[in-house]
């Protein structure tokens, strides 16, 4: 199954990359595009529905005269060269994913970024469930009068109400136990009917239809029904993105066997056929064997724009286990002269050495090998980052319930709520911040100022040999405290440091990504294919990578020396809001507007994971250390722990009462802070949190999982301020927790 | 009620009449009604539709409040020319206005006089955007008592971001839930007070002892100082702390005068901080171990000044809810009573005892006195066991003496028979007689004479000193050192005069100082400032050993900083040596800054040297 979707997500990766230059006017640049990442497609297996979607493709190449992409694309996907012309007619008036995709580029108008948006989240809907549900309709009709067409069988209008009432009777009579299953079933149709409605100009009826049962709804649906509630005419729909997803996508149900029988007897009994085909059509309904979940078990996992994750959605293998640590021999020697006044020093170093030398060794069998996406070699400067890293985890602060630790609270004054984003450096000593009038602002946190290169001129005359070179090329006259960047025209949603330090990502609403020099303090490249907003940006930990999300419905993967994306993870039905990698950096997680959170496969583009639970949009994402975990919290206040390796959620913690803007795990892990727009930091303990699971086999195998309600003996502390949202958290390498937010006194 | 709300979102639709006046107001005249219904349903959805995308940009930018930019952004997504020109922040810039049956709002835009604008005065600019790090602190060993914050409160630490964060220590111990154990109230400090108190805080623990008297000077007596009280009473638990562990005896001093001062200063409730500063004071009574060479420093005068400060704490502190007196006094005689108990410790609570008033001295000591006596007796008479131990029974022996004889002056009847004394209180009672006879004149001569906060310090080697620095290795009898408070050995030749000829038995000389309301440590500026006038120390020599005040001596030195003071007086008197002092004979003086209390307003200084110190003044 990977490997279909392999092939299916390159597909998808190619279009986009080679059309966009032509579009721009050149002609020949797709060639190195994905040479970082090429590995796994080239040698997928195509299956015939695949192989329509490539000659599709291949065809509308050709009618462009992208003769050289053919070529490529062809070769890629291993099609006979006279394989183009039989079907050609065909997908070229069906309007494949990538056509779609493609008019937008050469457009830009209003009704093209509509064509666009369907294309990518109607090719993106099925990359991971490719294969379970799909009859193939939905591929092949991702056009808005295609989509929309469905509605068009005529039912009596004033029939839908007698026929939702009826339904509504019956599920409430059922006994118990799937009453609360069936009851999943109420606003997928509900809002199918309404939209039936709505589509064929019974306007007075599904006003009243809306009026009568909206309110029966689960309150967590409230936003998407207040966009439903302004959608009263056929005309409204053609650019309603929210309708273009729920159409696009099936509503994902999970219903015990037993349920869905007696569902499915109750209707053809009562020769009940419009809500049949209501659920034969535009929901998937994931039937499992086995006891009917309760009430509070489906609540915890609904939520999202289209129902629940499929199981089988999370059933990939994912390699959550750590990259070994690069051996790093610390040089002693100098360290020994200095220490050897204190015998304490030394000492205290070797078994810290050892200890992480003999973690190293083993190999995780949960971690991906080594060389399975590309990592950049290590620099010196990195390797002594390492070991200045190696010397402060020796003086870190072991965490607990009893041990919190210490905040220290960064504001930003007379930002005049301009503040978007923050970050810090991991070794603490550069903050970045982003801000709404589209400047990027660097301060230094320790005495060390921020300098800049020499000029051209001046670095000819330094000694090149001299051993503090890379001193002398610093410019002592342009030393300050903060430098500012300009570059951007909107306001900057993302901001992140590359490990190094030499880098500062930034990006914006203006729909670039920006790479800043921190040694010139000038931008060094514009990364431009997102052409909406960029909500969120992030280095991958080894650097060089990094992942870019977006109004645009996308997650786009770069190296820092590309500049087109080398991944471009798609299927999320709205904005992605955050961006975060996985420690390993073969993975990325990404939080969206759909209430859902994707974990994608850097390798292959697939994606491996979906969660749902959460009943807002998803603001916030972080691993834990060990890469086992994953907490997110979202616009709803709650903050929802992950078992990435499982798939589950394992937890639940209550107490914000605002958006939850950050997260982190400490270095160790044993603690989750989160900070959010209610002017509060909170700590959790995390280790308990993950502790208490009961992991059965059972519970792995269904994931049907008990949360419970222990938000409050998790909770180890709440620091609050006095009007400050907390929309940064950092721990130090020695675990002392940094915040930031600007003040709105 | 999220239903209605709902059903409202639902049927909201602009009224046709706004569509009538958009289209007037464009030149459309005579729309259709018909026309008028469409196209306000069709306006309220794109509105309905650009406030959905605005909110998201709302959420992105980490704001509660919409902005005008938000929505000019919705538009940009949407690919309509944005609304330039509506960057008001709060004020929304509409006007209303009705008449005719008509509703209208409207936006004002007035004509404006572009001289007015010229002519206007520019505002200020803007300040720029800075960083600002606060900090909440979870543990009680901060080294930067400034940040001890309780959770809750938001509080500035420096300005600029620039040290704390990542260079602060995180490597300390931690105690738990401390912070929640302390309800105090910490308020932010302006940028004066941050550095006065940086000022103030070295000075006192500082080695220029000029510094050291002006900073207790201006605890003792400057008013609204209490926002720093907090910090100033865990700066001197702090210390405490530290600087026990680290035995060292200077520091420990210097603290102790803290406290005084700030006992001393009369806008200042300590009460609230006592939980702080008593465990601090109680630690330099009782500590086992004060000083690095317990057998040559004199410790026991820290702890004597340490109970008096006690003892003046619970004088003025102790109420029937807190208790002071009675858990202090439990304290010490638990402590007392052990027998495991080491001669400094018993020193230290006898002292802290006996500074309690002579009812406590009545009952608790008085009793016990066989008890001590005996045990003092297998010290001094058994087989040698330390030097150490020996030292410290013969000071809790003087100790005794000195406490209980006036008591005992009072409680006897008049004839004192050393052979009653000795079944009364056992091996002491010899002694005891004698001091008691002594008392009985003394008491006759000079009422006035008791009840002085004092404090003796000597030490053999004055260690703050860079003049003894070259005299130090010499490991023989120390050469006796110079009468000098310390800030002044500093500034003295490095080689004070040699006393070679043979000492005389040794002498407790007191200095007394009075003058005027004015507090002691100005006093002891005045002291070593006075040093190269000479008056002072030449004074000394002419004390001789008789048990009156000898010399009265007013000095108006001619010192810059004294100049403004009122006359000082110095009154040298010199006390009876004790058995014990032995030792003292060769330690030279370190400086006291006893400010007075309020009940005789002197000072005393209380030196023991050998007279040939006193060859090196000039004369």
């Amino acid at each position: 199954m990977a490997a279909v979707q392999g092939g299916m997500g390159d597909a998808d990766i190619k279009t986009d990359i080679k059309t966009e230059p032509s579009a721009d006017g050149f002609g020949n640049n797709n060639a190195n595009d994905g040479r970082v990442l090429s590995a796994s497609p080239g040698s997928t297996p195509v299956t015939p529905e695949d192989q329509q979607t490539l000659l599709a493709v291949l065809q509308f190449l050709k009618k462009n005269k992208l003769t050289e992409s053919v070529e490529i694309l062809r070769r890629e996907a291993g099609l006979p060269e006279n394989s183009l012309d039989p079907k050609a007619n065909e997908s070229a008036g069906a309007g494949s994913g990538g056509a779609a995709g493609i008019v937008d580029l050469e457009g830009g108008d209003a009704s093209s970024l509509l064509s666009r948006v369907t294309g990518s989240s109607s090719a993106g809907a099925q990359a991971p469930t490719k294969g379970t549900v799909q009859s193939g309709s939905g591929r092949d009709q991702p056009d808005v009068s295609v989509v929309l067409s469905a509605y068009s069988q005529q039912g009596d209008p004033t029939l839908y109400k007698v026929y939702y009432r009826d339904l509504k009777k019956f599920i409430e009579t059922v006994l118990d136990c799937h009453r609360a299953e069936l009851s999943q079933v109420f606003y997928p149709l509900f809002v199918h009917m309404y939209l039936e409605l709505v589509y064929n100009n019974h306007e007075s009826e599904a006003k009243a239809f809306f009026e009568k049962f909206s309110g029966d709804q689960e309150c967590y649906y409230e936003e998407d029904l207040r966009i439903l509630s302004g959608l009263t005419k056929k005309e409204h729909m053609r650019g309603n993105e929210t309708l273009l997803d729920f159409r696009t996508s099936k509503f994902v149900l999970r219903i015990s066997r037993d349920s869905y029988q007696l569902l499915k007897r109750h209707l053809q009994e009562r020769q009940n056929n419009q809500i049949w085909n209501i659920i034969q059509e535009h929901l998937y309904i994931d039937i499992f064997d086995g006891m009917p979940r309760s009430k509070s078990q489906i609540d915890a996992m609904s939520g999202s724009l289209a129902g629940e994750a499929k199981r089988e959605a999370n059933k990939t293998k994912v390699y959550y286990g750590l990259l070994k640590e690069p051996e790093i021999e610390l040089p002693l020697d100098d360290e020994d002269e200095e220490a050897e006044n204190e015998e304490g020093k030394p000492k205290k170093k070797k078994p810290k050495k050892d200890s992480v030398g003999s973690k190293s060794k083993k190999q995780d069998p949960n971690a991906p090998s080594q060389n399975r996406i590309p990592l950049p070699e290590l620099k010196d400067s990195d390797k002594l980052d390492k070991i200045m890293y190696m010397k402060e985890a020796t003086k870190r602060i072991r965490l607990g319930p009893d041990n919190l630790p210490s905040v220290c609270f960064y504001t930003f004054l007379n930002a005049y709520q301009g503040l978007t984003a923050v970050d810090l450096t991991d070794d603490s000593s550069l903050i970045a911040g982003g801000f709404a009038d589209s400047t990027v602002r660097v301060w230094s946190v320790t005495p060390k100022k921020l300098r800049k290169v020499k000029s051209a001129a001046d670095l000819n005359l330094i000694d090149k040999e001299s051993d503090d070179v890379l001193e002398r090329i610093m410019d002592e006259k342009t030393a300050s405290e903060s430098k500012i960047m300009y570059g951007h025209s909107g306001p900057v949603y993302g901001i992140s440091f590359s490990p190094d330090r030499n880098y500062l990502l930034s990006s914006s609403e203006d729909g670039t990504v920006r790479l800043w020099s921190l040694l010139t303090f000038t931008c060094l490249v514009a990364y431009k294919g997102h052409n909406y907003p960029v909500w969120d940006t992030q280095f991958s930990p080894y650097g060089y990578y990094f992942v870019s999300g977006g109004h645009d419905r996308v997650a786009r993967l770069w190296a820092t020396d590309h500049y087109q994306p080398l991944r471009i993870f798609s299927g999320h039905l709205a904005d992605i809001t955050c961006t975060r990698f996985h420690p390993n950096s073969n993975y990325v997680a990404t939080g969206s507007s759909d209430r859902t959170i994707r974990l994608w496969d850097v390798l292959s583009g697939n994606c491996v994971r979906i969660f749902t639970g959460h009943k807002g949009p998803i603001h916030s994402l972080a691993f834990s250390p060990n890469g086992k975990f994953l907490a997110s919290g979202a616009t709803d206040g709650r903050v929802l722990l992950w078992d990435i390796g499982h798939g589950l959620m394992v937890g639940e913690l209550k107490g914000h009462t605002d958006t939850i803007y950050s997260l982190r795990f400490s270095r160790d892990g044993e603690i989750l802070a989160s900070g959010s727009m209610d002017n509060t930091v909170r700590l959790w303990d995390a280790m308990k949190a993950f502790d208490d699971l009961e992991t059965d086999d059972f519970t792995a195998a269904t994931g049907h999982i008990h949360l419970q309600d222990n938000s409050q003996e998790l909770l180890l502390g709440t620091y609050t301020t006095k009007s400050t949202p907390v929309i940064h958290l950092h721990f130090t390498r020695r675990n002392l927790l940094l915040a930031a937010g600007v003040s709105q006194l | 009620m999220a239903e209605e709300r709902r059903q409202k979102h639902c049927s909201v639709v602009l009224p046709t009449e706004s569509m009538k006046a958009m289209a007037e107001s464009v030149g459309v005249g005579q729309l259709q009604e018909d026309s008028c219904v469409a196209l306000s349903e069709e306006v309220s959805y794109r509105i309905k539709e650009i406030a959905q995308d605005a909110l998201k940009f709302m959420h992105h930018g980490k704001r509660r409040k919409l902005t005008t930019s938000d929505i000019d952004n919705a538009l940009k997504l949407k690919n309509v020319e944005p609304l330039y020109g509506f960057q008001s922040q709060e004020f929304i810039p509409f006007r209303f206005a009705s008449g005719g049956g008509r509703e209208l709002h409207f936006y004002e835009e007035k004509e404006v006089d572009l001289s007015d604008i010229i002519n206007t005065p520019l505002p200020r600019v803007p300040l720029d955007v800075s960083l600002k790090a606060t900090k909440e602190q979870q543990k009680a060993e901060s080294t930067e008592p400034l940040k001890v914050v309780k959770p809750g409160q938001e509080e500035e630490g420096t300005i600029q971001g620039k040290s704390q964060g990542t260079t602060t220590p995180d490597g300390k111990g931690k105690e738990k839930g401390l912070i929640r154990l302390k309800p105090r109230s910490t308020h932010e400090l302006s940028v004066e007070q941050q550095l006065y108190y940086k000022e103030i805080t070295e000075a006192c623990v500082g080695s220029c002892e000029a510094k050291r008297a002006e900073a207790l000077q201006s605890i003792a007596t400057d008013p609204g100082l209490y926002q720093m009280l907090p910090r100033f009473s865990t700066f001197i638990s702090e210390g405490v702390r530290v600087n026990v562990v680290q035995n060292n005896l200077a520091l420990l001093i210097y603290l102790m005068r803290m406290v005084k001062a700030l006992m001393d200063n009369p806008t200042l409730y300590l009460e609230k901080y006592l939980h702080e500063l008593i465990p601090a004071v109680v630690t330099c009574i009782v500590s086992k171990q004060l000083c690095l060479r317990p057998d040559v420093d004199n410790h026991w005068a820290l702890r004597d000044f340490a109970a008096r400060l006690m003892a003046q704490s619970c004088k003025t502190f102790s109420t029937t809810t807190n208790n002071i007196q009675s858990r202090i006094t439990k304290t010490f005689t638990k402590s007392w009573l052990d027998d495991k108990t080491q001669w400094t410790t018993r020193y230290g609570c006898i002292a802290g005892l006996a500074e309690l008033g002579s009812d406590v001295i009545k009952t608790l000591i008085i009793p016990r006195l066989a008890v001590e006596g005996a045990r003092i007796k297998a010290v001094m008479e058994g087989p040698v066991v330390s030097n150490i131990d020996k030292i410290g029974a013969e000071h809790v022996q003087s100790l005794l003496l000195k406490h209980c004889a006036s008591v005992i002056a009072k409680l006897r009847p008049q004839p004192d028979n050393v052979d009653q004394y000795r079944t009364d209180y056992g091996y002491l009672g010899p002694m005891l007689c004698s001091h008691v006879m002594k008392a009985r004149t003394q008491a006759a001569l000079q009422a006035q004479q008791v009840n002085r906060t004092t404090l003796t310090i000597t030490q053999p080697r004055p260690t703050l000193s860079v003049s003894q620095s070259g005299l130090s290795g010499s490991s023989g009898p120390r050469t006796p050192s110079i009468i000098k408070v310390p800030s002044s050995l500093t500034l003295m030749s490095p080689r004070p005069g040699t006393p070679s000829q043979p000492s005389p038995p040794a002498t407790k000389y007191i200095v007394m100082a009075t003058s005027a309301g004015a507090a002691s440590t100005q006093q002891v500026i005045t002291l070593s400032s006075s040093q190269s006038a000479s008056p002072v120390t030449s004074t000394v020599p002419s004390a001789t050993s008789t048990l009156q005040p000898l010399v009265k001596l007013e000095s108006g030195s001619g010192a810059g900083l004294t100049a403004s003071r009122p006359l000082q007086k110095y009154i040298v008197v010199s006390l009876p040596s004790s058995a014990s002092s032995s030792l003292e004979t060769k330690s030279s003086v370190l400086p006291t800054s006893i400010s007075s209390s309020s009940l005789d307003g002197g000072m005393k200084l209380e030196r023991s040297e050998s007279p040939g110190a006193s060859t090196q003044s000039p004369h």
